[in-house]
This record gives structure tokens, sequence and C-alpha cells, in this order.
């Protein structure tokens, strides 16, 4: 894989030369994050995320492997046996905690690893199936951690099932049929909370396996790198590892230190006090509001209030929300520029910090109640959502003209340090 | 020879015997894939003892005019409503025009028993239950139902009025057993 100048794995042991032989799985680790891998010598901490992830991921498998040795998936008892793991099961509490907190720290990761790709144009040729697999995870994940927050079988996890597998019933003519389908009943119940339970279980090791392929796909091409610039030989290049192993180690230090502070200091911070109340299918709470994750999805799904055209707006509410993901699979055909990094384009770069200030105004029409003025601030910004991916976007590889660029990686890197030391010197 | 023939035959219309089989074999098996798919997709479809929950009497002997009570069926909330006299000739007033979703309060009520409103207490837009039915609830400006979840205003004949729903509640299919006992399912 990758380049010419990839270092060999010679094993020395006769044990490992043995083992090589026979299933070569030792070589296949260090080709992939060993020191087989050369990476671009340049790149900075935002290039940690994609670690982060993996490790919030694996947090998340033995967490949740060790939870469902204690909890029952039964809508009679579930609510109970959560609240046994809460007091009675030995450190039962710590990692319950620390699997509800991980969700969050795994969507923060992610988040930030989209937004780096972003900024910096890792989506663009040829990496573009690195890109679709990694939305594909995306959509994996939202799913997963829906259907997790169905378990505990409070209010929230409740009213969010019926309100969630409610999208279904927009389709017009089938909707309530595959509705009914989806949730084994006519409302959520105790067949519903049994599928979500097992799909929970296994949705996270398929995400799993689209990650081998996102890696897989990643190391085609190699990295990419904060100057978009592709690589051009050997001197380009470190080793994956020491180098890289190093420098995420140390992420992987500073994501446990706010992990472990939010898991200990303030366990249900990003949570909903409702859900320690059990599911009560006579009452609604006053204010339904998914996780903080999915905020900036539901407030494009409730900016449609209005019929359009010959669909209603609960419809069009549902397509637009789906179709925010969906178009992520377009990024790299809408964005003709040849140019990665936002350090070489002076126009992207300002929509880039709208569209971020765009997806904030919008996580926060999310969480709140569908009254004026959040109404009109989520049609404004799920509009310009879309505009951004859909006009601006085109438009803008178009017109722009991109700074000067270095002819490599190393040049720029020279020229950075050149820099920073006459800065010094004066 | 018999065979030589064959094969000739065989390419001169374009098809080969091994060709016939290779399409049959893919076909059965194809079949016998989809057989099996059948029952997995089946199953996700609500179980016989779901089913049977599929109707439930109620007695109504105990609601007063201008009372509704909150009651359940399949596991989703129904709501049975006493209307009074005003409220039938508020729902009667409107011009079939002005709904979204237009039926007259007739076609919603059993024929002589249009004080009787039995409608599911789901809204909808996303399945909450509405507010209205309890003593004190928020009926919305249309004196019906409030859905607090994203603001459907239903009338009293809880037809949508305002608000992101698509349709008026539900009226499940009920009949009178007697006077005060109605079946629903």
């Amino acid at each position: 894989m990758s380049f010419p100048w990839a270092k060999n794995y010679e094993p020395q042991q006769p044990l490992m030369k043995w083992l090589d032989e026979k299933l070569p799985l030792p070589r296949l680790v260090y080709n992939a994050i060993g020191a087989g891998y050369p990476v671009p010598r340049n790149l900075n901490y935002f290039w940690n995320f994609g670690v982060l992830a993996g490790v919030a991921l694996v947090i998340q498998i033995v967490t949740g492997i060790v939870l469902a040795m204690h909890y029952a998936a039964n809508a009679g008892v579930a609510f109970n046996s959560v609240e046994h793991i809460m007091r009675d099961v030995n450190a039962g509490w710590f990692i319950r905690y620390a699997h509800m907190n991980g969700a969050s720290m795994f969507f923060i990761v992610v988040y930030l690893h989209i937004f780096r790709g972003l900024y910096y144009g890792s989506y663009k040729a040829p990496r573009e199936m690195v890109w679709l697999l990694g939305v594909v995870i995306f959509l994996l994940m939202m799913a997963t951690a829906f259907m997790g927050y169905v378990l505990p079988w409070g209010q929230m996890s409740f009213w969010g099932a019926q309100v969630i597998t409610g999208f279904f019933s927009a389709i017009p003519v089938v909707g309530d049929p595959i509705r009914v389908w989806l949730l084994g009943g006519f409302a959520p119940d105790n067949a519903a909370l049994n599928r979500f339970f097992s799909l929970h279980y296994l949705l996270p090791f398929v995400i799993a396996g689209v990650i081998i392929l996102h890696i897989w796909a990643l190391h085609i091409p190699g990295s990419s790198n904060p100057t978009g610039i592709e690589v051009k030989d050997e001197q380009d290049t470190v080793p994956f590892h020491p180098y890289y192993t190093a420098k995420d180690g140390f992420g992987v230090g500073v994501f446990l230190l706010i992990f472990v502070a939010l898991t200990f200091f303030s366990p249900n911070l990003l949570g909903h006090p409702d859900n320690y109340i059990q599911a009560n299918p006579l009452s609604t709470p006053a204010h339904i509001v998914p996780e903080w994750y999915f905020w900036p999805f539901y407030a494009i799904l409730r900016a449609f209030t209005f019929n359009f055209l010959w669909i209603d707006a609960k419809l069009w509410g549902v397509i637009a929300m789906f179709a925010a993901i969906a178009l992520l699979f377009f990024l790299p055909w809408l964005d003709s520029s040849p140019v990665k990094s936002s350090n070489y384009r002076p126009l992207y770069r300002i929509f880039f910090w709208i569209l971020m200030a765009d997806i904030v105004l919008l996580a926060v029409c999310g969480m709140k109640p569908a009254e004026q003025p959040w109404v009109i601030f989520s049609q404004i910004g799920a509009a310009y959502y879309f505009a951004h991916f859909l006009i601006i976007l085109p438009i803008v590889s178009r017109i722009e003209r991109p700074l000067p660029m270095p002819n490599s990686i190393t040049e720029a890197v020279l020229a950075k340090h050149a820099d920073t030391s006459s800065a010094a010197t004066a | 020879m018999a065979s030589e023939t064959d094969t000739t035959a065989g390419i001169e219309d374009g098809v080969r015997r091994r060709d016939f089989i290779n399409i049959a074999a893919v076909s059965f098996a194809g079949v016998g894939a989809a057989a099996v798919v059948l029952p997995l997709v089946n199953q996700m479809n609500p179980s016989a003892d779901v089913l049977a929950l599929s109707s439930t009497e109620i007695d109504i002997s105990a609601i007063q005019s201008g009372q509704a009570i909150k009651t359940s069926w399949r596991k989703q909330p129904v709501f049975v409503r006493n209307l009074t006299p005003v409220e039938i000739a508020e729902a009667k007033k409107v011009p079939l025009g002005d709904l979204r979703d237009p039926q007259t309060i007739d076609e919603r009520t059993k024929p002589g028993k249009e004080n009787w409103l039995i409608t599911l207490g789901v809204c909808t837009h996303l399945g909450c239950v509405p507010l209205g039915a309890a003593e004190g609830e928020n009926r919305g400006d249309f004196g019906g139902y409030f859905c607090p979840c994203h603001g459907s205003h239903y009338d009293t004949a809880a037809r949508i009025r305002k608000g992101p729903a698509p349709k008026n509640l539900v009226v499940p299919p009920y009949e009178f057993n007697s006077d005060t006992v109605v079946t629903i399912g």
C-alpha cells in the first residue's frame, strides 16, 4: 500500500517469522498503523480525531457489553434494570455513566473529524471513497445512538422512539404499515424495545467493519495533510510509528481527561431529567428534545411548518432532515475546486466558518421549543445549510482565486520554520 | 455425433446448454433466498399477542357532558369526549373549505350519538399525546385538543386547524353495545 519507500516488515525472532509465513497479521498491523505506513510530516492536532473516534468506539463496545450483562430488554423491567445497574451492580453506576457520556464524546470527536475534513478538503479526489464510507459510519452511529437511548425505557426514550418512528408514517400510502412493521405494534412497546436492543448490540460491530473499509480506502492514497498538497517523495513523510502513535497518544490523554471529568463531575449534564421517569404511553413530556448531537437535524425537521407544492409539512420536514445528511454523499462532486486546504482558499474559508455558525444556530433552535423566534431562525438556518452545499459551494469553487501554494509539503514546513525562527530572532 | 450437432445448433441461436443451466440454477437459488427472506421480514410485524389486544370495551356512563376520559386501545391512548351542545354547534359552524382535512362532525361520530367524540389520542404529526382530555389542560385555540410537542391545534370535533399535523385525530373503529358501553376495535 501507499508509497514505495514504506518500510518493510522484517520479523527478527523465529516465532514471528513462523507466524508471518502462516498468517501475516503482524505485517498487516505494521503496514496499517506501524512504521510501515508513511504519513505526511506536517499533520496538526486536527488529525488526531480519527484515532480518537476509534478509541471512543472501543470504550462504547467494552462498556456496552458489560451493561448488557445486567440489563433486561423487557418493557416491564427495563427501567428498573437500569436503576439496578445504577444502585446495586458493583461499579454499575460508573459503567453506565461511562457508556452514556462515551456516546457524547464519540459524537464530539466525530463531528470535529468531519469538520476537519470539510476545512482541509479531505473529501476530494483521490479520497472520495474515504469520505463516502465516513458518511455511512456517521449514519450508522446515529441509528445506534438513537436505539441505545430508547433502552432505559424512560419518558424521553419512549417518546423519542414514538417521534422518530413517526418519521416513517410521513411516507405516503405505505407510511403507517411501515411504522407498525418497524415497531412490531401500534405504539412503541416490548417488541420494539427488544429489536432495538438486538440492533443496538449489532450495529457497533457493523461500524467497526466499515471503519476497516474506511482505513483501507485511506491507505491507498495515504493520509491528507493541512496543506492539501499530495506527498511527492520520502522527505515529505515520517513513519506512523513512532511519530504519530506518540502524537495520537497525547491526544488520547487529553480526550480521556475531558471524558473522565464529564463522567465523574457532571454525568447528567448532557442528559434530560425526564428520562429518569419511567415510560408512560399516556402522557407526553411537555418538552421533547433529542440528545444534543441530533439538535441541528431536529431543527431542520421542524423548520417546515407549512405545506408546499403538493407535499405536506410533515413529509417535507422528514425529507429535509434526511437530505441534510444525504447531501454529504455528493460533497466531493459539489466542490470542484482542485485546491483542498482552506488555508489557500480565502473565499471558501469565510463560508466554511459561516456554515459552522449556521450549524451552531440550528443546534440552538433544535434545543429550544418550537416557538417564535426559534421557528423562523431554524427556517433561515436550514435554508442556509442547503444553500451552502447546493449554491454557494459550486459557485465559490469556480470563481475563487486560490492563494499561491508551496511546491511540496517539505517546502511548506521549511517556510513556516524559517518564519518562526526569523520572528524569534527579531 | 448427436452432441456435436446439439452444440452447433445451440451456438447458432446464441444459447448454449450451459447458459440455460446457469440461469436455471441461479433463478432457483434466488427463489429459495426470497422464500427465506419472507419469514425474516414477516417476524417484524405485530405478533399474535399484540394483535389480541385489538378490542377494548369501555364504560362511558360516568362521563358528564363537557368531560372527557383517556383510555387505551392497542397500547395507544384513546380520548372519549362527551361534547356539549355548544361544542357541537361550533364544530358545525366551520365551513369545510377552511379545513385541512375536511370532515363533518357527523362523519366523525355515530348517528344519534353525535355528542360522543371518540378519537385516538395520538397527534397525527409525530405521535405525541395532545392535551385537552383532562380537566384544566390547554385545549388550544379552537377548544378541542392541543399538542405541546410541535404546536398542533385541534377543534371540538378533533379536526386539525393549525400547526404542522396533516390529518384530523383518527377515529378508531367502534360500536355502541348499549347506551353506556362502547367496544373499540
